[in-house]
């Protein structure tokens, strides 16, 4: 649906006060839930989304296993009052297809090899929910990951960047996702810049799927930073408590 | 099924036998509560509650519906739980089962029998329109005793909730007031859980208590000492000494969880 409402002004101010490269305010903490083997807990803008991993453990039912490699297997999910009318409980459509990208972004970067047979289980729940939960939910997960010391190639990391009046943005709020030309969601290997995740809709040229790209990528780099100071942070912490 | 909790079982009891627990604390003694209220920004009135590990958030959603056609005059309330795979390596995905449903019930009698929201002020057109309140449990974390944190989750969420009646402008009938208003409730009241293993009744299970307890019981009592709910639960029994032991320990330690609960909702 495409709206009147201007959503940036011709000086490159956004709704929400930002500019057109500006990202909302990140906040990540490692190790947040008692009984998970590892987690995270998420605030990116009005999102907030925690994450919690198990295994790798035996995959159930048997005939999921594979002999040579662990499968990996991430549910996203959406609290019935994450959003503005409540959601029914359960899987839709939606978070299926979510569940099943996210899960095969993770798996590029898991060494699944080292755990046959097993299962590697990572849970994202979505609490508080403003456009680009799914980017929120697979870098909560990779930390997460991180905290329950599954072996990994690398921590992946997601952002968006999109199109909203025209103009190549990053990061886009609840009306730009609403009323905006283009959503590009993107998840890189940081290390290596590899592509684990893309989606797209929307209306975008070449030329501007390039800038729209470029900026999504930056956007995952700086994310990818506050992810690493989260994880530095947690093992800081736990070093302090056993020195006492 | 496993040789570990039997091994656990063991150990629990014969700390027991000198009046210790595993976590070093008394018999009667709960963990840390804290209550974080006003969490989620998309619902209406949301919770957090800590009982030491346990973590619970309950969110409540505001819709416009029908009444029941057995109480025309009441708005409508409804409470949901999800045992979430996040919260435990034993919990799984999909449609909420047995455990899952039995504590949305006894949430859900807790505030319904203690009549906490007055439904009858949540007619918008008596026999058609009504507000329903929905109560969504989201277990996040669990080490035991997820009743008494769900339940008092639920009040601290219900405490802060907001009818949205100006969200909803143009579904209500003229004359009815467009601005938001706060959720009417009176006072609520305070669920206690004990648990009996072997002759012990410890309040407040953690984790490794509460897998091997033989029987559990739930008491709810409000402001002025009287019973609201009780709920019994798992295979083994009590007796009537034990009952009025878990009634004591409910009423003191309700008393204390209603004042952390009024100092979080600021009421």
């Amino acid at each position: 649906m495409k709206s009147d409402i201007e959503l940036i002004t011709n000086e490159g101010k956004r709704l929400d006060g930002r500019g057109p490269h500006d990202l909302r305010k990140v906040k990540i903490e490692a190790g947040v839930l008692h009984r998970a083997d590892g987690s995270c807990y998420l605030e990116w803008g009005g999102n907030k989304v925690l994450a919690a991993v198990y295994g790798p453990r035996e995959a159930v039912p048997r005939h999921t296993q594979n002999p040579l490699r662990a499968i990996v297997q991430a549910r996203y999910n959406m609290a019935a009052f994450s959003v503005e009318d409540r959601k029914r409980p359960g899987p839709d459509r939606r978070s299926v297809e979510i569940s099943k990208v996210i899960s095969e972004a993770l798996e590029k970067v898991i060494l699944t090899e080292q755990f046959p047979r097993a299962s590697i289980d990572v849970n994202i729940e979505v609490l508080d929910a403003e456009a680009g939960t799914r980017c929120a939910g697979l870098t909560a997960a990779a930390v997460a990951l991180v905290d329950a010391g599954i072996p990994m190639r690398d921590i992946p990391v997601a952002c968006a960047a999109g199109k909203i009046n025209g103009q190549v943005v990053l990061d886009l709020g609840k009306e730009e996702d609403n009323f905006g030309d283009a959503d590009l969601p993107i998840s890189i290997s940081p290390r290596t810049g590899e592509v684990l995740l893309l989606q797209m809709d929307g209306h975008l040229t070449v030329d501007e799927f390039n800038q729209a790209f470029d900026l999504a990528v930056k956007g995952c780099h700086t994310v990818s930073e506050i992810q690493k100071k989260a994880i530095m942070h947690k093992y800081q912490s736990v070093a302090a408590e056993v020195q006492e | 099924m496993t040789i570990v909790p039997v091994i656990k079982r063991d150990y629990i009891t014969k700390l027991a036998e000198q009046g210790k627990r595993i976590d070093g604390r008394n018999f009667d003694q709960y963990r840390n509560i804290e209550i974080e209220t006003k969490v989620v920004n998309k619902a209406e009135g949301s919770a957090r509650v800590k009982i030491g590990n346990t973590q619970v958030l309950v969110g409540i959603k505001i819709g416009l519906g029908e009444p029941f056609d057995d109480s025309p005059n009441m708005g409508v309330l409804s409470t949901a739980a999800e045992l979430i795979p996040l919260a435990s390596p034993d919990f799984e995905s999909g449609p909420p089962r047995e455990n899952a449903i039995e504590l949305a019930r006894v949430v859900d009698r807790g505030v319904r029998e203690s009549q906490v929201v007055d439904v009858e002020k949540l007619v918008v057109t008596a026999g058609e329109k009504v507000w329903i309140v929905f109560i969504d449990i989201h277990v996040l974390d669990y080490d035991g005793n997820l009743f008494d944190a769900a339940s008092l989750g639920a009040l601290a969420a219900l405490s802060t909730t907001v009818i949205p009646a100006k969200r909803f402008e143009k579904e209500l009938p003229e004359g009815y007031p467009k601005e938001d208003f706060p959720l009417p409730m009176s006072e609520p009241p305070i669920s206690c859980t004990a648990v009996k293993i072997n002759d012990y009744v410890l309040f407040d299970s953690c984790f490794d208590e509460e897998i091997i307890a033989d029987a559990r019981l739930t008491v709810a009592t409000d402001h002025n000492g009287d019973i609201r709910a009780m709920q019994k639960g798992l295979s083994g029994s009590f007796t009537r000494e034990e009952i009025q032991k878990v009634i004591k320990g409910a009423l003191d330690n309700g008393q204390e969880i209603r004042k952390k609960l009024y100092q979080s909702t600021g009421k």
